[in-house]
């Protein structure tokens, strides 16, 4: 027996609000109520905290709800999700929730004994293990005391870095491992950051653009704009050349290259300030109609050339 | 009559026009405001506060840190041109202090802290403009910083000052009233009308508590409602731009000529 609690029995109120201000004495209760479209029409469904979604006897609660007196209670701001007999309530805009597997961009914040502490976004600093990180002088190699010794060779304090969760400690932190040769330090680029709810994921979060511009999409919201690196250079003969993947010093980078990091860098501030979500499509069309333009790479971060760009992907999309 | 100012006058009208039971005008705006995780920038009438939300994230005082769950710090700031008279309070103002440790308090058993051990969530608050129900508009302006921040909330918090003028109650005061009656501050969550905070700072009559306290808690609810169109507008218009965004990139997910890396 499904019983849903208190809703209110008005429908079309929905698309009204936003609208319309109220004066606060008002009784307009007719506003209140939130679409109450069952869980089976397939309309997103908002809520906000405090607001009762549904009974929990037929339902277990998930994230973003609690129980309280028999009904499942939203406690943050966003959509109602449901699988199976599961309600879960997404925010909108919240900090980054980690799973393992997934690809993350984080700054050091701190060296300690046997492990460095990374900020990635997260509620929490997360960990990365002396022995998750490659060591030079080969992929597989025992971590030695003196590799304890100087931590500071390999990461030091505000050093960026890509890698992977790994696990989550008791309390909720992550663990990272940078052990790939597509993982390490980061270098020859840019930091952007945008809400971690607009990156998806997808197939790979390594993204090369034609304009010779590489891209990392962090799950975690962290973007790395760099120039792109030859994939035969990067992987090198032998695989692990711990020179160069330590080292802090930037390669050469031509004007061009640089103008087109910093488009780039434009372009995502831009798509995260509309808040669209980033893939790399969205991004190249974006790019694309950037260089059409003409204009300079600062002229992006205008108001009214921002609105052109995020309304120019809507039609390009249509076309 | 003690002051020169006629609180209510006999047309049942205050000093600024209003009723009795009227509140001022409430503007609310939830910008996002630089890095923070969450904003609100609300105004009372001519009561004008900011506040931003940074969190939960890495605490920073390790001294401090709970192992079960997170600390909420709450920072506040005075701007010297928010009152009549012009004067430069320090961030260690007592009152100032008060204020702060009042708001944490009042959220403490709001916020679900035990979600996030050893994290911090840091609340700042700054005041722009002041004429009365401060406390109140600080706490409004809080709990949407923290429903911006999508921090879990139990319920959204709503506050309100109320005073008594002889034997009449008013509601959301302004500085002139709140120099001249005994007032207090009320602060409720809405669904289940549990109260976080009752505050006062000057002498009421004990028969005069009950019928203002239950008129708070009702004024709670309209300001509640307030809150709810504000949030839900943003959570629509966020929602909308991402559905715009997405649609358009499955729809172009057949001829993409992006070079995916394949190398993994």
């Amino acid at each position: 027996m499904i019983s849903f609690a208190s809703f209110p029995s008005t429908s079309e109120a929905y698309g009204r609000y936003g609208n319309t201000r109220h004066h606060p004495d008002v009784e307009d209760d007719v506003h209140m109520d939130l679409d109450e479209d069952d869980f089976e029409e397939n309309v997103q469904r908002l809520t906000v905290p405090g607001e009762s979604i549904t009974s929990s006897h037929a339902f277990m609660r998930g994230h973003g709800t609690y129980v309280d007196n028999d009904e499942v209670i939203a406690s943050v701001a966003g959509t109602v999700e449901r699988v199976n007999k599961l309600i879960t309530v997404r925010a909108v805009r919240s900090r980054y929730n980690p799973e393992v597997g997934d690809l993350v961009v984080g700054r050091i914040t701190e060296v300690q004994p046997r492990r460095w502490k990374v900020d990635a976004n997260s509620r929490q600093d997360a960990v990365l293990m002396l022995s998750s990180v490659n060591l030079p002088g080969g992929v597989q190699r025992r971590k030695l005391e003196s590799d304890e010794l100087q931590m500071r060779t390999f990461f030091e304090e505000g050093d960026l870095l890509v890698a992977e969760v790994q696990a989550f400690f008791s309390d909720g932190a992550m663990s990272l491992h940078t052990r790939s040769l597509r993982y390490g330090k980061l270098r020859n680029g840019q930091l952007v950051t945008v809400p971690p709810i607009l990156i998806r994921r997808l197939k790979s979060h390594f993204v090369s653009l034609p304009c010779g511009v590489d891209l990392i999409l962090g799950l975690n919201g962290y973007i790395w704009v760099s120039k792109h690196v030859k994939q035969s250079e990067q992987e090198g003969e032998e695989g692990f050349d711990a020179e160069a993947v330590y080292s802090n010093k930037n390669d050469d980078i031509d004007e061009a290259t640089r103008a087109a990091i910093s488009r780039v860098s434009n372009i995502i501030k831009i798509l995260a300030a509309h808040f669209v979500p980033l893939t790399d499509s969205v991004l190249l069309e974006a790019y694309e109609w950037a260089v059409e333009q003409e204009s300079s790479v600062k002229d992006l971060l205008l108001d009214d050339v921002g609105e052109n760009l995020v309304a120019s992907l809507g039609s390009g999309l249509r076309q | 009559m003690s002051s020169r100012i006629e609180i209510l006058n006999d047309g049942g009208y205050r000093s600024d026009g209003r009723k009795q039971y009227e509140l001022r005008d409430i503007t609310i705006d939830l910008t996002q405001q630089g890095t923070a995780d969450g904003s609100a920038q609300l105004t009372h009438g001519l009561t004008q506060v900011l506040v931003t939300v940074f969190g939960p994230r890495e605490a920073k005082m390790r001294s401090q840190t709970l192992h079960d769950r997170a600390v909420l710090n709450v920072e506040m700031s005075v701007a010297p041109f928010s009152t009549g008279e012009r004067r430069k309070r320090s961030r260690a103002d007592r009152r100032i202090l008060e204020m702060a440790a009042m708001i944490a308090s009042t959220f403490e058993p709001v916020v679900q802290t035990n979600l996030y051990p050893r994290s911090q969530i840091d609340i700042y608050v700054h005041v722009l403009q002041q004429d009365g129900s401060l406390l109140p508009a600080c706490i409004n302006a809080t709990t949407l910083a923290l429903v911006t921040a999508g921090v879990p909330l139990l319920d959204f918090v709503c506050a309100v000052t109320g005073g008594v003028h002889s034997t009449s109650p008013l509601l959301d005061l302004t500085t002139l009233e709140e120099n001249d009656v005994p007032h207090m501050t009320v602060a409720v969550m809405p669904r289940t009308r549990k109260v976080t905070l009752v505050t006062m700072e000057t002498r009421l009559h004990v028969e005069r508590f009950r019928e203002l306290f239950e008129l708070a808690c009702e004024a709670g609810q309209t300001i509640h409602r307030e809150m709810k169109y504000a949030v839900k507008d943003r959570t629509v218009a966020l929602v909308n731009a991402m559905d715009a965004g997405s649609k358009g990139g499955a729809a172009d997910d057949h001829d993409r000529d992006v070079v995916m890396d394949d190398r993994i």
